[in-house]
């Protein structure tokens, strides 16, 4: 990669400042994704190096359990946050299979978000939690839902001149299950071939919330809301397993591509959500 | 605030103990400092996109990628290659490992699975096999000697090869 501007922002104003100064310059957080698309696309015309900025950087509990994560946290330390593991286990979970140690060491949430890219790992997870995304800008600060985040396949709502600066997990019902799968080729350092997140929550045998995030089975992260459909306030147990598979075979349509084809990551999409409904149907095991 | 506008940018590192100060263009990878600048050849470049992990050195004791890395984003930062571990001539006890356990075949790999190794046993020393499994796992050695690499590090965790080969 080669650029001819460089500034190191100490502050969130200072970013915002930098970014509004320079609209054509690109934000450089952990650099994992940009050094590797770096020799496929035309040199930046100048770099707003956020790694390592401190107001961007950490994870604590805010306003009645959400849990805001700056954008510049790297992966590790989500790994071993003990709030994550308490509140957003599978984002944990997420986090342990982006990459490697190396790749975790320097990758970041904010990374992950704005690239937007259909296998970002983190990305169903955010989904299936309801995350909230804040952005600043010389026009103050703003908060995204995170479903209406991603727009297309690498776009997003992300203007010009803002700077993601941190994603916020609200609260789950303490009744909720968190469930996580990723299917790659191997274990570390692969790219999904699916992943599902969901978080499910059963009252007197009925499921009374649903949400499912799923990654590389459209263009962009997507929250399956059919299926959603199919299982609020239906009864735990197969029929409600099987109709939430079917209705994900109404609304997906996966593409094939050199990392898996569209009749493979149907079917396991829909195993894995068979899965979900039925671990969230037994009531045994609180995890 | 830290900024350029096309000019070099000056930065502040400790390698392998010695203070550096280099002046870099913003595009400059601590694969390359490393290499060309200080001559440091045991940090490898073998794909320099992320996948290998033949460039891993210690970044403030973190195992990262030098090939992914800007210089200009780590200034400040302590940095541990392959070339510092010997102590005094003596062979750190994984490099010692590694040679009694035949662990380097053509050696490319070597130097970025010691320290993905360094970095896992100071996090903890008592690591199970599945933990360096884990730990080693963003390192690929393209002569398949998994095993053996495996069984090297297995025996520091169990304090089996205390006493360095000589
Ligand atoms: C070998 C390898 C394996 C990988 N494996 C996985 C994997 O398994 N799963 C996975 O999901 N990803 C994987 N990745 C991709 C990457 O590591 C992740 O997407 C990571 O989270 C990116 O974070 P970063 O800080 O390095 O992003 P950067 O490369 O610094 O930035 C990525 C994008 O986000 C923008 N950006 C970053 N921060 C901000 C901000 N604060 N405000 C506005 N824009 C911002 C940048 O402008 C850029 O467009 C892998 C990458 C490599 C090299
Ligand atoms: S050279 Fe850096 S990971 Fe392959
Ligand atoms: S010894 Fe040859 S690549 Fe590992």
């Amino acid at each position: 990669m080669t650029a001819t501007g460089y500034v190191r922002p100490a502050s969130i104003a200072e970013a915002v400042a930098a970014r509004a100064a320079h609209p054509d310059w690109i934000v450089l957080c952990g650099a994992t994704d940009l050094m590797v698309e770096a020799p496929l696309r035309p040199a930046p015309v100048g770099v707003v190096d956020v790694w390592a900025l401190a107001e961007l950087c950490g994870i604590a509990e805010v306003d009645g359990g959400a849990v805001r994560i700056g954008a510049a946290t790297p992966w590790r330390d989500v790994v071993t946050s003990p709030l994550i593991a308490a509140r957003a286990p599978i984002l944990a979970a997420a986090a342990r299979e982006i990459g490697a140690l190396q790749i975790q060491a320097r990758g970041t949430i904010g990374g992950n978000v704005g690239t937007s890219s259909p296998v970002g790992d983190s990305l169903p997870v955010l989904l299936a939690l309801d995350a909230t995304v804040e952005l600043a800008s010389p026009r103050g600060t703003r908060r995204v839902p995170y479903r209406d985040y991603p727009t297309g396949y690498r776009t997003t709502a992300l203007a010009a001149d803002e700077l993601i600066v941190a994603i916020t997990i609200p609260a789950a019902h303490p009744g909720a299950r968190q469930l996580w799968r990723k299917v790659g080729t191997r274990r570390a350092q692969s790219i999904s071939k699916i992943m599902a997140a969901a978080l499910l929550r059963v009252e007197a045998g009925r499921f009374v919330e649903a949400r499912i995030g799923l990654g590389a089975v459209a263009n962009r992260p997507i929250r399956a809301a059919g299926a959603e459909a199919a299982i609020v306030g239906a009864p735990v147990g197969e029929a409600t397993a099987d109709a939430a598979a079917a209705a994900l075979a109404a609304e997906l349509t996966p593409i094939t591509d050199v990392r898996s084809t569209a009749p493979y990551r149907l079917a396991t999409v829909q195993q894995v959500v068979r899965r979900f409904v039925l671990e969230a149907s037994s009531p045994s095991s609180p995890d | 605030m830290r900024s350029s506008d096309g000019s070099l940018i000056e930065v502040h590192l400790t390698v392998n103990g010695d203070a550096v100060r280099r002046a870099v263009p913003p595009e400059r990878t601590l694969a390359e400092l490393l290499r060309e600048d200080l001559l440091l050849t045991g940090c490898k470049q073998g794909c320099d996109q992320g996948d290998c992990g033949a460039c891993t050195v210690l970044v403030d004791g973190r195992a990262q990628l030098a090939c992914l890395t800007l210089v200009v984003a780590i200034d400040g930062a302590t940095i541990e290659t392959v070339e510092g571990l010997q102590q005094r001539g003596r062979l750190h006890p994984l490099q010692a490992a590694f040679v009694a356990h035949g662990a380097a075949q053509c050696g490319f790999c070597t130097p970025g699975m010691l320290l993905s190794a360094v970095a896992l046993l100071r996090a903890s020393p008592r690591a199970s096999r599945d933990e360096i499994r884990a730990g080693l796992a963003g390192n690929l050695c393209r002569c398949t000697g998994y095993v053996k690499i495996i069984d090297a590090v297995e025996a520091v965790a169990r304090g089996d090869d205390e006493e360095p080969a000589p």
